[in-house]
This record gives structure tokens, sequence and C-alpha cells, in this order.
């Protein structure tokens, strides 16, 4: 590794320790905020590994998320929890593994709305078979506190960057900076670009039913409306463009602001929250091409042009 | 086919449709070689460019690399086993300074290199098409004949068996022109196999050893460059009747 290497593992390894610190306070609020952001990050950064270099835009979140509750909700008197978390991890990477194979062939546009789809339809098959069963939802009792889910996130999130980190490093990430920029290249260069993409959708949709699972606990009672509710496919996206996804700790400098303003939001208008959604979406798009990210690098540059003049 | 054939079509076809691009063409790429593929606008030869780096899936008909059928792979797999191609609008990568653009091609390719070994085998590669001070540029800032070399460096960064150029002489002005023949002339000298489909018919002459021409699909004549030029059914076919 470089020396730039080690400091910046230096810098995360201080903020991840500071993070930690947070249920500390003992503030139930400040937790639950924590909570929040911790599971966005999770979830924006990891939807950012595969849609940052490959452009294709994923509403899938909701349905990897929405299996990882269930597993947690349908295993958890049968399973001891700690064997919960991989095999929604496991299920989640299938499902994504087999929806990748049936549309990473397609051009973007007919991947998003696949993937839309998936998420809806994963919903109605779980309401149809409550039905039929005669259940409405599924009770998730544990012993967890808020306080162990935000520290089982935050390990989760440092495990993202993790293989995020080594992601970019690889042979993967660099063939999928290449399909991101022209895919006929990638084929002539002798890319995979179907398994390549594949690979990087399955880490994503495995993390989001692991965040899914994590997160059920702190429902308690689960229903699919709210596990499978696909206003978090978007905020997820909303979120990593926000940051932008053309580095890392993008999503990261997306959610923390976003989160809060959604908090303010939902708590002042909570009527408006999806026209306000929306408005966001719209403003963000138009104003941040390319996310916090992209303007810290038209900052940088006017800065490196002027000192170059001077 | 001769023991040194690289590259060899037995009846490659190809069809759109009712139309015929590619209609029933053989010929033979030996090593060292330099084929010039030429024809007026429309007579097919980009398509067959795009059947050997397996752009396109062929109708009918065989094409091998060094013996072994490469009929119907994907480009990767083709790529891999050693064919490299340059395309007619040249496609570089617009998010990546020139040698990531370089090692781009030698990452996955025929032979392939990684991390420190690929940035200097990039590096090489450069230095011989004289860019190497360029290295860290992005490729937008590149003249026109600069993003060509860039190209042709990506291509080469796989060490391929058979490089595929497809009008890459195309678009540029007498002087650039006259570096990018000499250019070519200087990986001829190094032993390379190249098939050039190529309209500046002083690249052509200077180049090339042999042709294949192409006309409506079809190939109308092979041999020495100097003997197809002169073949009055290739200058028909270029110029029409009233000119043979």
């Amino acid at each position: 590794m470089k020396r730039d290497e080690w400091k910046t593992l230096g810098w995360a390894t201080a903020l991840l320790a500071v993070a930690a610190l947070l249920p500390l306070t003992g503030d139930g609020y400040l937790i639950s905020l924590g909570v929040s952001i911790a599971m966005y990050t999770v979830l924006a950064t990891s939807w950012a590994l595969f849609s940052g270099p490959t452009h294709y835009i994923s509403l899938a979140t909701a349905a990897f998320f929405g299996i990882g509750t269930y597993v947690m909700g349908s295993g958890i008197e049968v399973l001891p929890y700690w064997v919960l978390l991989p095999i929604a991890g496991l299920i989640g990477g299938v499902l994504a593994a087999l929806v990748g194979l049936a549309t990473l062939r397609l051009s973007g546009v007919y991947f998003v709305i696949f993937t839309l789809g998936l998420a809806e339809m994963t919903r109605q098959g779980v309401t149809w078979y409550q039905n039929q069963t005669g259940h409405k939802g599924t009770y998730v009792l544990t012993d967890l506190t808020d306080n162990d889910i935000y520290w089982q996130l935050l390990g989760l999130a440092a495990l993202v960057y993790l293989v995020g980190w080594g992601i970019g490093r690889s042979r993967l990430g660099f063939a999928l900076r290449i399909i991101g920029d022209d895919e006929d290249v990638a084929r002539h260069v002798g890319i995979n670009t179907a398994l390549s993409k594949v690979a990087l959708f399955v880490v994503s949709g495995a993390v989001a039913a692991i965040v899914g699972a994590i997160i059920a606990p702190r429902y308690v009672y689960i229903e699919p409306s709210t596990a499978f509710t696909p206003m978090l496919s978007f905020q997820v996206v909303i979120m990593a463009l926000l940051g932008g996804t053309g580095r890392l700790w993008g999503p990261l400098v997306g959610v923390i602001p976003f989160t809060l303003l959604w908090e303010a939001i939902s708590s002042s208008f909570p009527n408006q929250t999806t026209l306000l959604l929306g408005l966001s979406f719209l403003a963000i798009v138009y104003l941040l091409p390319g996310g916090f990210v992209g303007l810290y690098d038209r900052l940088k540059g006017r800065a490196a042009k002027r000192s170059a003049m001077a | 086919m001769m023991a040194n054939t690289v590259i060899s079509l037995r009846g490659a076809t190809k069809q759109f449709g009712g139309l015929v691009a590619v209609d029933n063409v053989s010929f033979d790429v030996r090593e060292h070689e330099v084929l010039g593929l030429i024809g007026p606008n429309g007579s097919g030869k980009s398509t067959t460019l795009n059947l050997i780096s397996g752009a396109l899936p062929a109708t009918d008909g065989e094409i091998s690399l060094r013996g072994g059928t490469i009929t119907g792979l994907p480009a990767r797999q083709i790529a891999r086993k050693g064919v490299s191609r340059t395309f007619q609008l040249v496609r570089l990568l617009p998010s990546m300074n020139v040698l990531e653009n370089v090692m781009a091609g030698g990452v996955f390719g025929h032979r392939r290199r990684w991390g420190q070994s690929a940035e200097r085998h990039a590096m090489q590669v450069l230095e011989k098409i004289g860019m190497a001070d360029k290295a860290k540029s992005r490729v937008g800032q590149l003249t026109y004949i600069d993003t060509k070399r860039v190209e042709l460096a990506r291509a080469l960064s796989g060490e391929p068996e058979v490089l595929l150029l497809d009008e890459w002489l195309a678009g540029l002005n007498p002087t650039e022109l006259s570096e990018g023949i000499d250019l070519i002339h200087r990986l001829r000298d190094e032993g390379r196999t190249i098939i050039l489909v190529e309209h500046v018919m002083d690249a052509i002459r200077s180049l090339c050893d042999n042709c294949v021409v192409m006309s409506s699909g079809k190939k109308i004549a092979e041999g020495t460059t100097d003997d197809v030029l002169s073949d009055p059914e290739v200058i028909r076919a270029y110029l029409g009747d009233d000119d043979a």
C-alpha cells in the first residue's frame, strides 16, 4: 500500500471509532438518527458500488431489503440471530444473481423498470402468501436494542467500505470502469461484461438483504408495506446521487445531510413527504449532476487552474 | 491453409434480413503479413472486420485463428485469443487518462498483466507510438491523431496475434497522414500481422503486402497490392464502367 492509502485508512478508522461512541451519549433521539444514517450509508454505498461505475440505476433495493427483514422475521423463532444474517445475505445475493443474469444484458432503461417491478412483485407475493395463511404481518421479538443495531450497521458499513476499496483496486473494478465508459470497447478488450456486472449486483443485493435483517428487530412487527416500501429504493438512489457515485465516500456525504433534511421534513410536513422527496430529486439532478463529489472535483479543478495561472 | 496462417476465412457470410453484406468471402492472412481489405463504400469491408473481431456473429461460413475456429465466439473470447482492433469512429474511454486507456487493452486481453507490470507495459507501448509525455493527459484534451494513436496503443497493449485496423488513417490531414503511415510502417517492420481496412491509396501501396478487394459483399480480387490495383475489374468497381 502507498502512504496515502495508509493515511486514508487511519482517518477512516478514527472516524469509525468516533461514530461508534455515539450510543454513549444515551440520547435516544440521536441514536435513532444514527441508526438511520448508518443504514442508509450501507445501502447507498453498496448501491453505488454497482450503479456508480456501470450507470445502471437499480430500484430493487427495497426488494432485497424486504427479503432480508422477512428472513429474519420468519426465521427468528427457529434459528439463532447470527445465522440468519448470512442466510439473508445469501438469499439476497442469489436473487440478485438471477435478476442480474436475466436483465443485465438489457440496456439501462429496461433494467430500471425491471428492478422497480421486481420490488413491487416481491411485495405483492409476500402479501398474497400472508393472506393465504391468514397472517397480516410477522413479529420479530429479540432483546436487541437500538445500540446493538447501530453497532452492527456500523460494522457492516466498515465491511462494505473494505470490499469497495478492494474492488476499486482489482481487475474487476477496472473492468467496471471500462464497461461504464464504453461497453463495446470492454467486450473487445476481453472483458466478460455480463459476469462483471452481475458480480457487483450480487454484492449490493446481498448487503441490502443483510441490512434488512439487521433492521427487522427494530420494527418489531413487519408487514409487506413497510418491509418492501418503494420509497426506500428511491431514497437510496437520491442519497447516493446527492453525494456522488464517483468515489467510495461519495454516498456518505449525501446520506448525512439528506437524512437530517428528511427528518426535518417528515416531522414538519408529514402529509407532503412524497411531494418533497420528488422535488428534492429534481433539484439534485438539475443543480448537482455529479453530486457533492462532482462539485468537490470541479472546485478542486478550478483552484488548481487558478494556482497554475498565478 | 499454410502452416503459418494466422487468420483464415472460409465462406464467411453475413446477412442483415434480405441484405447480404458479406457474401461467401474466403481469404487467408499469414504471419507478418499486412493485408489490405479494400473496396468501394458499402462493399462489406468493415462488416468483414466485425465478423473477425466478433462484434457481429457470422450467418454462415467459418473463421479460424491459427487453425482453431473462432466463428460464433463472443468478442471477449476472440480478443483473449489474440485479435485486437480499432474502431472506424475512435472509441476511447472518456473517464480515464491516456495511460489507463492503454492499460485497458492489456489487462484482460491476450497477454494479461496487472498492477505495476501493466502500467510499465502500457508506458512502453506509449513510448513506441510517441505519446509517453501525454500519459497522464485526459483523453478530451487530445488532438484527433493522438486519439487515434491512443486507440492503436490500446489495441497493441494486449500483444495481439493479429491487429485489425478499421480505417485508422481516415480523417487525418496531410501532415498527420504521413505520420500515421510511418507509424503503421514501424509496426509492419516489427513483423506484426495486420488486416487493414483502408481507403487511402498511398497508404495501401506503401503498407500492404497483399490486398483483398470487395464489392457488394463479394470478394472480386485478391493478390499482391500492385497486381490487384491494376486489375481492370478492381478499377471498374472503384470508378464505374466508363473509366475502365
